[in-house]
């Protein structure tokens, strides 16, 4: 296992991971999401590139309501 | 103006007929917001971009009820206190949703939610030339209005009053004052509480208004989205009608000859 951060709260993730294989598990639309890894934005087109490593910082987050 | 179908303002390239640009914030659940959306004809609507909760993605999500397709996301950095903070919202923004047009607002202080300036052009120069459209929340002090225009900004959006008060078009002179000095759209956002405070600030020669909290937090929202739409739109008429002089005495409305 792989220990990793997500928004914040530790993850464990299965040795090797991507970030498409992630998304899935986590059940999340990668088309609605946007992925933050160590502070860099992750583009969209490279997801299956990214091979997650122990001590990664991942941020996930969407669009919501929101005004001001 | 001579045909009101023809009246459409521009912003970053592309042209918007509604001048009422609403936020999605503040609402009872998605289904309201999609239902008061609908009923102020806004084709603009503004985002945030929060943590996705990743113990329940099960969750409903905003793009779901508001398709990104038909209504223009604006993705703004709300609750963002620094540049810094800004500038990454954004970019992730940008990456959720794959377009450049944002609203930078930078927050100077938690009581009255004023824009915090040097941040924010220090956020805009950077953003601008990263490429983003910025739509920038401002104070209403002209020369720093200008100074947003110089950088590249899409559109300037100085304040009414502060954000969620509902006080009104507090700065007529400061707003009328930007508005004849720029050349890019000029909306007023934050401030407004009802319909005629958006009529007021169409009447300044405003380019639009944005507003969340005067419809979401309306005892019937659909009701006062559909009252914000109409006031809009009967603001930009009157701008353009010119209204008549003011005048310090009386001046009867009924010919005087021919009085018995």
């Amino acid at each position: 296992m792989t220990d990793i951060t997500i928004n914040g709260d530790p993850h464990k993730i299965g040795e090797g991971q991507n970030l498409v294989e992630l998304l899935q598990d986590l059940k999340l639309d990668p088309t609605k999401v946007a992925v933050e890894r160590n502070l860099e934005i992750v583009p969209k087109t490279t997801y299956q590139d990214v091979k997650l490593i122990e001590g990664d910082r991942l941020e996930i987050v969407h669009f919501i309501g929101g005004g001001k | 103006m001579t045909e009101q179908t023809q009246d459409t303002f521009n912003i970053a390239g592309k042209d918007f007929i509604s001048r009422l640009i609403v936020g999605t914030g503040k609402y009872k659940d998605f289904e309201e917001t999609a239902r008061a959306v609908e009923a102020s004809g806004a084709e603009i609507v503004t985002v945030a971009i929060r943590r996705v909760n990743v113990m329940d993605p099960t969750q409903p999500m905003l793009v779901d009820y508001l398709d990104p397709k038909k209504y223009t996301y604006l993705p703004n950095t709300a609750g963002c206190f620094s540049a810094d903070d800004a500038i990454r919202t954004l970019r992730l923004a940008r990456e959720a949703g794959d377009w450049n047009l944002v609203k930078l607002e930078v927050l100077g202080d938690q009581k009255t939610l004023y824009p915090n300036m040097v941040e924010t052009l220090h956020a805009a120069e950077v953003l601008i030339k990263d490429g983003f459209d910025v739509m920038v929340y401002c104070s209403d002090d002209p020369i720093l209005a200008l100074r947003l225009e110089e950088l590249g900004c899409c559109a300037i959006m100085p304040l009414g009053a502060p954000i969620g008060s509902g006080l009104g078009i507090q700065n007529p002179v400061q707003i009328r004052l930007i508005v004849e000095q720029s050349n890019v759209p000029v909306l007023v956002d934050a401030g407004v509480g009802t319909a005629s405070d958006a009529a007021v600030a169409m009447e300044l020669g405003c380019d639009g208004v944005l507003m969340n909290t005067a419809i979401a937090e309306a005892d019937d929202p659909i009701a006062m989205a559909r009252a914000m739409k109409l006031a809009v739109e009967a603001g930009r008429a009157a701008y353009y009608a010119g209204r008549m002089p003011k005048k310090l005495y009386a001046d009867p409305s009924s010919p005087l000859a021919g009085l018995i």
